[in-house]
């Protein structure tokens, strides 16, 4: 059974077992307009929470994604490479950037439940 | 002086951009549209299919009419800017570049000779359009009276359906040639229409009252070939086309020269030297300069942005990206920047320094998408 929890930055990372797979919210595709380019970690790269895990460009400008878990990264989203604008169609399933093993699951528990993120949002 | 929220302008069609749904970002002191609900890229391309409305209200529009008897605007005008305005034909429009002392380009503009007037009929820069007049009316004082114009707003409409498309609402104005520029009504409503814009595309720029601006726009976007394109989209088209955006491709730290604008000084002037740091800047065209402004098509997808170094295949730095993004036509990143001039060859190799990795790029022709003006017969 997966659940799903958010940070402030409008990142989600949906954990199943000790695997999280990160994205941007529905809100950030908004934000952002229009994904050109994804770029995307390395597999096997440590990445602490936080910290930067891929950097994702519109028309306008980049910007960074960071991690809302820390862990190694195991797997990441080839299929953005070739249409990166699946991250918009498609922000929480198919846009998906990259599965990360968590180092420590008391970062996931400290995220915003949907509940909590979707009042999160609706207050900017 | 602070540039909150609470002191942004608004153009006359602000209620219609939050009631198409636009995305509203401040831009030049202004309250503007990025983008509507469409996207950046789609509007980007219905504008190279069919055609774009553009809400350009911000940018500064201004009359400079002669001081007294026999004072001419355009030889006034001639001391700023190494147009040759005194050349220009009733009913055109020729691109000028505001010079100061030292020869850097403190704006570009348009100036329109309209037909049996004797005023000159400038636009601006919004971000520049305060400075400019400033400076204009200070410079020609005595010779010229600067009326600017912020009652007026400015619509462009742009893309291979616009000719098409005004037709239906101004009789006769298809016949209108790439850079002329007359007085016509459209809908019904007083404009002045100039075969022009920042596209690289065929089309026009509209300039009306501005209590008459809603009503123009809602008759354009009546036509089904019509959508409304924000800035976004306005700052992709013009760099896939080649053009300057002032304060980033061009400013005061630049020249004509450098900047690979020399076809903006007039043929009479590049002769008489008469311009501001004339003889420097025609020194300068001879001679060559240290750097010059180039296309660069970065390989791969990854878009390069403003302020992104450039470098040599063996990692020397020799220049900086001025404008980057993506061009959605090419479905690629394209930029442009200023590297050392034995680097600005079409193919050169260079690399772009991304977020502390090279990527590798070439030194390209532009424009990089076709211009497609519909030029007159002459």
């Amino acid at each position: 059974m997966s659940e799903t929890r958010y940070t402030e930055q409008h990142e989600w990372v949906r954990v199943d077992g000790d695997e999280g797979t990160i994205g941007i919210t529905r809100y950030a595709t908004e934000q952002l307009g229009d994904v050109v380019y994804v770029e995307l970690p390395a597999v096997g790269k440590a990445i602490a929470k936080g910290a930067e895990g891929a950097v994702v460009e519109s028309v306008k400008a980049a910007s960074e994604v960071y991690a809302p878990v820390g862990g190694t990264v195991t797997a990441v989203n080839e299929a953005l490479g070739g249409d990166p604008a699946k991250v918009n169609a498609s922000p929480e399933e198919d846009g998906w950037f990259f599965k990360i093993k968590l180092t420590n699951a008391a970062e996931f528990a400290q995220l915003m439940t949907e509940a909590k993120y979707l009042d999160y949002v609706k207050g900017l | 002086m602070s540039n909150t929220e609470q002191n942004l302008h608004r153009t006359p069609l602000h209620a219609l951009h939050v009631e198409l749904g636009a995305r509203i970002v401040p831009f030049a002191g202004y309250e503007m549209p990025v983008q509507y609900p469409a996207g950046i890229i789609k509007e980007h391309l219905h504008t190279r299919e069919k055609a774009g409305m553009f809400d350009v209200s911000h940018m500064g529009q201004a009359f400079v009419h002669p001081a007294g008897p026999g004072a001419d605007p355009a030889r006034a005008l001639e001391q700023l800017a190494p147009s040759d305005f005194m050349g220009l034909k009733e009913g055109m429009q020729r691109y000028g570049l505001l010079l100061n002392d030292e020869g850097g380009i403190k704006d570009d503009f348009m100036a329109t000779r309209l037909k049996g007037e004797p005023s000159l009929y400038l636009v601006v820069n919004a971000s520049m359009k305060d400075s400019d007049f400033a400076y204009i009316g200070e410079r020609l004082k005595g010779q010229v009276r600067l009326e600017p114009r912020p009652d007026r707003a400015l619509l462009a409409l742009q893309g291979p359906r616009a000719g098409a498309v005004l037709e239906k609402l101004s009789p006769g104005i298809g016949a209108l040639a790439f850079m002329h520029v007359t007085r016509a009504q459209v809908a019904g409503i007083a404009a002045i229409v100039g075969r022009t814009g920042y596209t690289g595309e065929d089309g026009f720029e509209i300039s009306v009252n501005g209590r008459d601006a809603e009503r123009l726009a809602r008759a354009l976007l009546c036509d089904p070939d019509v959508l409304p394109i924000g800035l976004g989209a306005r700052d992709s088209l013009r760099l896939e086309a080649g053009l300057c955006l002032y304060g980033h491709d061009i400013d005061e730290t630049t020249d004509p020269a450098e900047a690979d604008l020399v076809w903006a000084i007039g043929k009479r002037r590049k002769l008489a030297k008469d311009f501001p740091a004339g003889d420097k800047i025609m020194g300068r065209v001879l001679n060559g300069t240290a750097k010059k402004r180039v296309g660069i098509r970065p390989e791969g997808k990854a878009p390069a942005r403003d302020g992104t170094d450039i470098a040599t295949k063996q990692g020397r730095i020799i220049g900086r990206i001025t404008s980057g993004g993506f061009g959605p036509s090419l479905n690629a990143p394209v930029a442009m920047g200023y590297v050392e001039t034995a680097y600005a060859a079409n193919g050169t190799e260079i690399d772009l320094m991304v977020r502390g990795k090279l990527l590798p790029a070439r030194v390209a022709a532009m424009p990089f998408v076709p211009h497609r003006y519909k030029r007159g017969a002459a």
